[in-house]
């Protein structure tokens, strides 16, 4: 058996592993934030609470309707991000002209009454979901074994991190996102509903952490504040990568997962912490972020 | 009659009200209300009179909470020792904070801030001295200059007393040359930059001070209930801060002291009504205070006055 500073080699595999499954989540979430920051100026307190919701969205198919989790995959990210849609038409729309922190404040307050409103009506311990079936079991790769799961949601966040890349970088529709993100009011000017991209942008953005939430069900427990302690860290992941860059965001995410995932196995009592020791690090070495540009 | 001894009037009549209050209001209530009150007063003069959002402030007042409770359980100093390494501990915490969060502006500041007192969360939570997910419980409250403090009574005079002097200190700072630089930059960062201020230097400053008064009503807090607890240092209570300092106006003397009395009333009367509900409602005035009156209710009220009197509109919003 090899070792690794003390460590056996399957062991640290397994735990990177684990680190780029929470990875996996990161990037997704934090993508969105970076998505919905670009056009909004707005920092999405609320997106922890709609991953919550997302998860307890596919809880609830698979309880009341008996819809799986494929299903669920393809029917709660439009879900969620029609409510985006309202919340963004609704309450973001009235204060889009005030400083961008009276939008942190209202998504903080929203995430409260969402938080609260799902603890009031499921409790704090929350509900189980299982792994669907055909997902269920190991993988021999040969020199360790991998669960199916936990590689499916890398897989698929990666891939729906990078055709997301792919949509804002690559088509028209991306060019007229980066279009309203450089120059709001020239782009309206071109006869393109900015408006309109905005309040897209924001269900879009808010779509993924409900995808994040669905994919999230089966490893974590469905409980109200699975998202709100989740949230923290990803505004780190943010702050670590800056919000320049799509791609940027996507790295850091998975990056700072496995990070976290080998500090679990060399010291486990700071792997809650790491993460906020390596945003003081950049802040001191490079304040813009890895990938950012300087505000 | 002058404005300024109006205001003097206006001034002894509060503090005239505040000494005879314990006999109408139970003591322990009114503590929390001070304590509060000169957290927000603490938090708003970073947001309200230097511009910055802190996300994080529940550090200063959970750490000092957490510090003072620890030593006055577990080393027996005295009282005021206590506090005041509570006070120190917040000092030096905000000094450190400062040093990272200042590089960033807006929106990146309240993110680092947040995450860094979610840092300071998990350190409270997992540290050996800290009593893990229980807190420390059972705090003596010791004695101060020979008086016995577990009479709620003498402690309420001996709170009101800190408060009073933190919120004087805050006045004062605000009145000074100091505070003005800090409007300044408030108002417009690279134009005071301009005038060769050192920006970043009263930022920190500003930053410090805030963090160890906020520190102070965590130790008094501490005395009050004689415990510590997860819940005074997690995000939530920072969040708690920003919306009694909202709700009351940001930016204005009196503002964050009726916003705690309003947030600290209403937590106190819905507690046993409606349980676990009470984040929803938190939460649903957070909304409505944003998305209705961002000026608070000092701020909406001297509007409406102003407009009575046919004065000039507003300033504009930070």
């Amino acid at each position: 058996m090899i070792d690794i500073f003390g460590v056996p080699l399957l062991a640290l595999l397994g735990q990177m592993l684990l680190g780029l499954v929470n990875g996996s989540f990161y990037a997704l979430l934090s993508l969105g934030l970076a998505v919905i920051f670009g056009l909004l100026n707005v920092i999405n307190f609320a997106h922890g609470a709609f991953y919550m919701m997302g998860a307890f969205a596919a809880w609830g198919l698979l309880t009341w309707t008996g819809i799986g989790y494929f299903g669920a995959l393809l029917l709660v990210p439009p879900l969620i991000g029609l409510l985006g849609l309202v919340v963004d038409r609704l309450l973001l729309k009235r204060i889009a002209h005030l400083d961008p922190l009276y939008g942190l404040l209202l998504t903080f307050g929203l995430a409260l009454v969402l938080e609260g409103g799902f603890r009031y009506q499921f409790g704090v311990s929350g509900e189980s979901y299982e792994v669907p079936e055909s997902l269920q079991g190991a993988l021999d790769v040969g020199f360790m074994v991998i669960p199916k799961y936990r590689l499916w949601v890398i897989v698929v966040s990666t891939l729906v991190c990078l055709s997301t890349w792919l949509i804002i970088e690559k088509t028209r529709l991306g060019s007229y996102l980066r279009a309203a993100t450089e120059n709001p009011t020239l782009t309206q000017a071109f006869g393109i509903n900015v408006p309109l991209m905005i309040s897209l942008t924001y269900g879009f953005g808010v779509a993924l952490a409900g995808l994040a939430g669905v994919m999230a069900a089966p490893i974590f427990q469905v409980a109200p504040l699975m998202g709100s302690n989740l949230i923290i860290v990803v505004f780190a992941v943010v702050v670590i990568g800056g919000m320049g860059s799509i791609l940027g965001s996507v790295v850091t995410g998975l990056g700072l997962g496995l990070v976290e995932g080998l500090t679990k196995v060399y010291w486990p009592e700071a792997s809650s912490t790491v993460v906020f020791v390596l945003m003081a690090l950049v802040l001191v070495l490079r304040p813009a972020g890895l990938f950012g540009r300087s505000a | 009659m002058s404005a300024f001894s109006k205001k003097r009037w206006l001034l002894v009549g509060m503090a005239g009200l505040l000494l005879a209050a314990p006999a109408v209001f139970y003591p322990v209530f009114l503590m929390k209300l001070l304590c509060f009150a000169l957290f927000a007063s603490a938090f708003n003069l970073m947001l309200g009179y230097t511009g910055l959002l802190s996300f994080g402030h529940a550090a200063f007042f959970g750490g000092a909470a957490y510090v003072t409770g620890y030593l006055l359980q577990s080393q027996g100093v005295g009282t005021l020792t206590g506090i005041a390494c509570g006070v120190l501990f917040a000092l030096v915490l905000g000094a450190l904070v400062g040093l990272l969060a200042i590089r960033r502006q807006g929106i990146y500041f309240a993110m680092i801030t947040l995450a860094l007192a979610q840092m300071v969360y998990f350190l409270c939570l997992e540290l050996p001295q800290t009593g893990g997910e229980d807190g420390l419980q059972g705090v003596p409250r010791g004695s101060l200059l020979g008086l016995n403090l577990s009479n709620d009574l003498t402690l309420y005079y001996v709170v009101l007393a800190f408060t009073g002097a933190g919120i004087l200190l805050i006045w004062r700072t605000i009145h000074s040359p100091f505070g003005r630089i800090l409007l300044a930059i408030r108002e417009n960062e690279p134009r005071a930059l301009s005038l060769g201020y050192d920006v970043a230097r009263y930022k920190w400053l500003a930053f410090v001070l805030s963090a160890g008064l906020s520190g102070l009503a965590g130790a008094l807090k501490t005395l009050v209930f004689k415990f510590a607890t997860l819940t005074d240092a997690h995000w939530h209570q920072s969040g708690e801060v920003v919306l009694m300092t909202i709700l009351g106006g940001i930016g204005t003397l009196t503002g964050p002291l009726l916003g705690a009395a309003t947030l600290v009333t209403l937590e106190d009367q819905l507690a046993d009504k409606v349980g676990s509900l009470v984040t929803v409602i938190l939460g649903a005035t957070f909304v409505i205070c944003v998305l209705l009156f961002p000026r608070g209710i000092v701020g909406a009220a001297s509007e409406f006055i102003e407009r009575l009197l046919g004065k000039s509109s507003p300033p504009p919003l930070p």
